[in-house]
């Protein structure tokens, strides 16, 4: 049983066995963390739903070799990502920009989660008016 | 009456953006390139690696930049296509040899015929990410003054190219 136990911990264990980007850190920690945060907001256009750290499309490693470069020639985040937006549109983006195309994404939801409490404050104030008739209502 | 008619008319307003949204295929992307200059480059030629073709080959003429490749399956669909469109002299078509092997490259032309003036090798796809490809094959059309005028996403067809293409490349030679 214990064996058993161990085996399945470790079969768990290997999918960190399955790193995607196999590319060596950057010497300078904060850089490597501005490039794992990067990635991590870029969508592989080729695999979509992924973002291209998740990925191990050739597109995606080609973008994540070419942000390493911008990264080591000094741009900055927002460079990089107008350079990514430039070529592949907004959608490249899992966090969109607020600006006139992606307003409804970004007013949506709160737009419904108020239009929704407005809408159930007006239900409970209305059923709220009614008399109590629990024994009668149970047989309608 | 109106218990009814808001839930009607919430779905009646829902159900035609379904329908948009569930004819519209995901994977075909607008590309921001539309009515911008075409990005620039200038690459080893597939047919002879010692000398370059770059985007100057087609300067001041409206061309097709097609990205192929030779793993790409769609690119083998569209190629009779394509060498019916080279032969009718309508057009010059460029080819973007798009992470590819050369050796495989020159043997793909060679057996199935060659409808480029020239193909670039963009070997590490860094050209491919200034034209924003992210899938081959893709067709562009640019224009004379160099802007793109239309991305085709996907294998090339006789209807497609009348519906999408021939429409634009007769506007922008009236303009001339």
């Amino acid at each position: 049983m214990k064996v058993l136990g161990v085996t399945l911990t470790l079969l768990l264990l290997t999918c960190a066995a399955y790193a995607i980007d196999t590319t060596e850190a950057f010497e300078d920690p904060e850089m490597q963390a501005r490039y794992e945060k990067i990635i991590e907001e870029v969508r592989c256009l080729k695999c979509q739903n992924q973002t291209i750290k998740d990925s191990n499309a050739f597109l995606a490693s080609d973008l994540r070799r070419e942000i390493r470069r911008m990264l080591t020639e000094g741009m900055t985040d927002q460079q990089i990502f107008d350079f990514l937006v430039d070529r592949y549109g907004e959608f490249a983006l899992y966090r969109p920009r607020a600006s006139g195309k992606t307003l409804v994404l970004w007013i949506a939801p709160v737009v419904l989660l108020f239009g929704g409490a407005l809408l159930l404050w007006r239900i409970v104030r209305q059923r709220m008016a009614l008399p109590i008739d629990d024994e009668s209502g149970e047989e309608a | 009456m109106s218990r009814f008619l808001l839930p009607l008319i919430a779905f009646a307003i829902l159900i035609p953006i379904f329908v948009i949204g569930l004819g519209k295929d995901p994977s075909q992307l607008p590309s921001p390139l539309i009515n911008k200059p075409a990005p620039q480059f200038e690459l080893p030629s597939v047919t002879d690696p010692t000398k370059t073709v770059g985007s100057a080959d087609f300067e001041n003429q409206m061309a097709i930049v097609n990205v192929w490749a030779t793993w790409c399956v769609g690119c083998r669909q569209e190629h009779g296509f394509l060498m019916r469109l080279s032969q009718s002299g309508t057009i010059p078509i460029y080819g973007l040899n798009w992470r590819d092997n050369l050796p495989e490259a020159q043997r793909f032309l060679q057996q199935l015929g060659n409808p480029f003036v020239d193909s670039a090798f963009d070997q590490d796809g860094r050209v491919g990410i200034d034209w924003g490809v992210y899938g081959a094959p893709e067709t562009f059309l640019v224009g004379a003054d160099g802007t793109v005028l239309f991305k085709q996403l996907g294998p090339l067809n006789q209807t497609l190219w009348e519906q999408n293409f021939v429409p634009l490349i007769e506007v922008a030679r009236n303009k001339r």
